[in-house]
């Protein structure tokens, strides 16, 4: 009889796409980004020329009028709402111990999620300050058809 | 003859009054977290006045009341000299080894709290089933791994040992784990002792399995479950930065090699 094992013990992990990896780098990839992104945010919004005072329907129209701050927007949108949800699924993880409430909770956390970046990227790009057809009274004063 | 027998007696009178209360001791209390489980349903604090020196240790004071006042107090120790990891223990909110923390680095005139260590199942008042620790710890094979008959020593350059010598101190105590918010929620993840033990082999260069530990760690339950929140490295009695070489292994893990 033999007692000696080739390799005791040393199979590794079944090898699949390692997800808490990738939302390892990912906390901090989208992390560093969004430092950037929402002090500049923050920066032109609440300090640079007239300060908060200027937030208004105009304001917010007029940033949508140039791609830059389109861009600028969805960036901020998608990375902070994935960055946020992710981070929200690793405090599920922690707290929920139930098998069938984690799993709905993570749900509810995903879909919220994709409802609210398809619904932002669509305001980013599609926002119009002054449709065609709308009566006038309901349009902002800068608006030509006034 | 007589006169002798009446100094002797005298004598020990003295020595047992000097050992009642020696000079600059004070008297202070314990609130220890007592669990007898054929007793108490629920743990339940109790408190305890002892006679301490400054210099004494927590477990001196153990040892007063388990010797002096109430034996049925429950601990383990067995060094008494911080070597055996034994006796680690939450003392006033903190993981330490109670041979390792005098009562004057503590505020002695205030209670002292003392319970078992947090997470691990409770078995009997400062005692916890350390079972699951250990697993975990086996789970990261402990062991050196090296292909080759060992027929002479395996020499190592001082650089090379350098690389891992902090984790070699740890003595397996416990208090890092168990004072980890991440372990407390679940008690799934390895926990900050199995991956210092993992570091341990990892980054030694005679060691050919680190390939095996690391994937072992690079799981739902391993490194990524960290959250820097430096407990461990806080609790440590051997002072090992277990932060640090959590962070060094996931890495590690990025990298794909030590
Ligand atoms: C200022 C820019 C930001 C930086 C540098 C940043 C960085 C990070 C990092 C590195 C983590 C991972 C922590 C860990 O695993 O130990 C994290 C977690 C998290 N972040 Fe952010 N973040 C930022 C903005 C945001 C925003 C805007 C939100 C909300 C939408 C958010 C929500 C979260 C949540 C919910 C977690 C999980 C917390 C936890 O693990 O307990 N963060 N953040
Ligand atoms: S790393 Fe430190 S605190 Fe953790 S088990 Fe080892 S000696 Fe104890
Ligand atoms: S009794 Fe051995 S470490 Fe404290």
């Amino acid at each position: 009889m033999t007692a000696t094992l080739d390799a005791p013990r040393s199979k590794p992990a079944p090898r699949r796409t390692n997800w808490e990896k990738w939302g390892w780098i990912y906390m901090r990839a989208s992390g560093v980004v969004l430092v950037v992104l929402i002090f500049g945010h923050l920066f032109v919004n609440l300090y640079a020329g007239e300060g908060v005072k200027a937030i208004d329907f105009g304001f917010v129209a007029g940033k949508w009028a140039s791609p830059f701050w389109q861009w600028y927007d969805a960036a901020l949108l998608w990375l902070a709402l994935i960055h946020g949800s992710n981070g929200m699924r690793t405090i599920v993880n922690d707290y929920s111990t139930g098998p069938r409430l984690n799993t709905w909770l993570k749900r509810a956390i995903f879909v919220s999620t994709v409802l609210l970046i398809l619904l932002g990227t669509l305001v980013i790009f599609t926002f119009d300050p002054c449709p065609t057809g709308t009566a006038a009274d309901l349009l902002p004063s800068f608006c030509a058809a006034r | 003859m007589s006169t002798i027998t009446v100094e002797a007696a005298q004598g020990s009178a003295l020595e047992s009054e000097m050992e009642e209360a020696p000079p600059g001791s004070f008297v202070v209390t314990l609130i220890i977290r007592r669990f007898i489980p054929e007793l108490d349903e629920e743990p339940r604090w109790q408190d305890f006045d002892v006679r301490v020196l400054p210099t004494d240790r927590i477990l001196d004071a153990l040892h007063k009341i388990k010797w002096e006042q109430d034996g049925s107090l429950t601990f383990r120790r067995s060094c008494a000299h911080g070597i055996c990891g034994s006796d680690a223990m939450r003392i006033n909110g903190r993981n330490r080894l109670a041979c390792k923390t005098l009562i004057k680095d503590l505020d002695p005139s205030q209670p002292i709290y003392v319970e078992a260590i947090k997470g691990l199942p409770l078995e009997k008042d400062l005692i916890v089933d350390m079972e699951p620790f250990f697993e975990s710890y086996r789970q990261i094979q402990p062991f050196l791994q090296a292909s080759g008959s060992p027929v002479r020593e395996r020499t190592q350059t001082v650089a090379a040992r350098e690389r891992f010598d902090d984790t070699t101190k740890c003595i397996l105590c416990a208090a890092c784990t168990s004072s980890c918010p991440v372990f407390w929620t679940d008690g799934q993840y390895f926990g900050p002792a199995a991956i210092v033990n993992a570091h341990r082999f990892i980054f030694d260069d005679r060691d050919e399995a680190a390939q095996v530990r690391l994937d072992i760690l690079n799981d739902k339950e391993g490194v990524w479950r960290c959250r820097t929140t430096f407990n461990c490295s806080e609790a440590c009695p051997r002072g090992i930065e277990v932060t640090k070489a959590i962070a060094e292994v996931k890495q590690a893990v990025l990298r794909g090699r030590p």
